[in-house]
């Protein structure tokens, strides 16, 4: 094999195992900071030996082992070495045996530390700000840089969001497991939290020039995928269906020049069949189930969606019930929103802007454009134009996405003009 | 009688000190810890890890919850201590959760700080 091809082949391995790699490695090393030295070691190793030497028979193991002894090497030339980190190397070394005898690379193994990486860096006792940092830059391996351009912060700030983390992890002891199965339901609500925040991110950015951000979806999409794999507990498979779903009307959910189309106006055609398809066969996977969570209801929803020809022809009555279960589950006063709009898409406008009213009255979702805009829309659906037109101009002021500020701003100016 | 001393600092002068001066203190701390050893005052005490390191537990409706963050209320008042050896956060937290007041008030649980042996 030519140097050239065999640096592709390391090149293809980094993309693919490098995750992998570094999620053993922090549990041999006990240390993210550590293990990440160590990984780059590893691969610096392979870019230097395997020309010469040839592609190991198993180039996972090779970078596991690798990595650990050039981390004991570090540690014994460090130049704070004293009897502590000898201490810290000679049980480095005993973990594992010797480079020349491969560490077994059961696949148990390797999957048990991912989630093991995942759990951790989704830990409750760490800021849920940190928590999507760092699942970001460890489990997914984006650079500090894309992290910050996602989440529209800068690098220094999530730099230093990762360090703190990474620091509290190590010096409160926050162990590197997957919890036992009386702690895992609420641990992995928080995990598939973390993932929905990362995917809403991406498929309606909070702010800035565009709707979506489809690099974000695709990680989320990616993180979901892989815990269903390593862990098909009903709603994680009811958050990727979830996911899937929406994701899928993506291409419909802007014109051309990025405009914003909502869901009753788009060309369903373009919806990825594929997509939906799969979505639809997790539903079905999740909804069998005896748990049924609200991943799993939110993911009936967009499935009633994406099985109606259009707008008109949905099955609203069976979407407000799903939306009643809901609330039953969770409590919240933004899925009391959209059940409201359901309603007003079932009943009629009037029935929507009663619940959409009471929503408000009570002190509830007043910041929120999306209530705004909602109420506007049924105002305007009634023909009570002036009405509207104050919540519509309401909502703009409240909303930070461009888009959707240019979308009201179009409904302002066609209410002006009749 | 005994009594807790609760001792506060800013976290972060304490962090860029210049080194002869942390150093000076901690000199300082070892020469009381010796002298009240001596008096027959000392019954305990350790340093903290700083606020950054801290997790605040509270038990609601049976449901533990574990946050970010030291105790941040000014509505509650400290009330008491436990000092417990845990083999990681995660056990530290299962037993805070089970201290009473963890029901009613917040428990903040922080690692005690190891020096490094002299």
């Amino acid at each position: 094999m030519t140097d050239e091809r065999v640096r592709e082949r390391i090149d293809m391995l980094y993309r693919s195992d490098s995750r992998r790699v570094l999620a053993t490695l922090i549990r041999l090393l006990g240390d993210f900071d550590r293990a990440e030295e160590a990984l780059h070691d590893a691969f610096a190793a392979a870019l230097d030996g395997w020309p010469r030497d040839g592609i190991p028979a198993n180039p996972r193991a090779w970078l596991v082992s690798t990595g650990r002894f050039k981390a004991v090497d570090r540690l014994r030339r460090s130049a704070r070495f004293d009897a502590a980190v000898e201490e810290i190397a000679r049980h480095i070394e005993s973990i594992v045996p010797a480079a020349s005898d491969p560490p077994s690379d059961g696949a148990d193994d390797v999957d048990d530390d991912r989630l093991r990486l995942i759990f951790t860096c989704c830990h409750p006792a760490l800021n849920p700000d940190a928590r999507v940092a760092l699942t970001l830059r460890e489990v997914c391996g984006l650079e500090t840089e894309r992290v910050a351009k996602a989440f529209l912060t800068s690098a220094p700030t999530v730099a230093q969001r990762i360090v703190r983390a990474k620091n509290k992890i190590r010096d409160a002891k926050i162990p590197y497991q997957v919890p036992s199965r009386a702690e895992l339901s609420d641990r992995l609500a928080t995990v598939l939290h973390v993932v929905y925040l990362v995917f809403n991110e991406g498929y309606s950015a909070s702010a800035g020039d565009a709707v979506t951000r489809p690099d974000l979806s695709a990680e989320a999409i990616r993180l979901g995928r892989l815990l269903v794999d390593l862990l098909p507990e009903p709603e994680a498979i009811g958050l990727l269906a979830l996911m899937l779903l929406h994701d899928a009307r993506r291409p419909a959910r802007t014109s051309a020049d990025g405009e914003l189309i909502l869901l009753e106006a788009q060309d369903r055609s373009l919806w990825q069949r594929t997509q939906i398809d799969e979505g639809l066969t997790l539903v079905e996977r999740a909804l069998s189930s005896r748990a049924i969570g609200p991943y799993a209801l939110q993911a009936a929803i967009a499935a009633v969606h994406a099985e109606a020809r259009d707008a008109a022809s949905t099955d609203w009555r069976q979407i407000v019930g799903l939306y009643d279960v809901l609330l039953r589950l969770e409590p919240s006063a933004i899925i009391e929103l959209n059940r409201a709009a359901a309603v007003a898409m079932h009943e009629g406008p009037a029935s929507g802007l009663a619940l959409v009213d009471a929503i408000l009255d009570r002190g509830d979702l007043t910041d929120y454009h999306l209530a705004h805009s909602a109420r506007a829309d049924l105002l305007r659906r009634l023909g009570r134009a002036s009405e509207a037109l104050t919540a519509y101009e309401r909502a703009v002021l409240l909303t930070t996405q461009e888009p959707e500020r240019r979308f009201l701003e179009r409904r302002i100016d066609e209410l002006r003009r009749t | 009688m005994k009594y807790l001393c609760l001792i506060y600092n800013d976290e972060r002068e304490m962090g860029t000190m210049p080194r002869p001066d942390g150093e000076k203190m901690m000199a300082e701390y070892f020469h009381f810890t010796e002298d009240i050893k001596k008096s027959g005052h000392y019954v305990g005490g350790d340093a903290l890890q700083p606020s950054t390191t801290a997790t605040t537990v509270r038990v609601r409706q049976n449901k533990v919850s574990a946050t970010d963050g030291p105790f941040a209320e000014t509505k509650e008042q400290l009330g008491g201590f436990y000092m417990i050896t845990a083999g990681d956060l995660n056990e530290a937290i299962q037993v805070a959760s089970r201290i009473p007041g963890a029901k009613t008030g917040s428990v903040e649980v922080r690692p005690v700080r190891v020096f490094a042996q002299q």
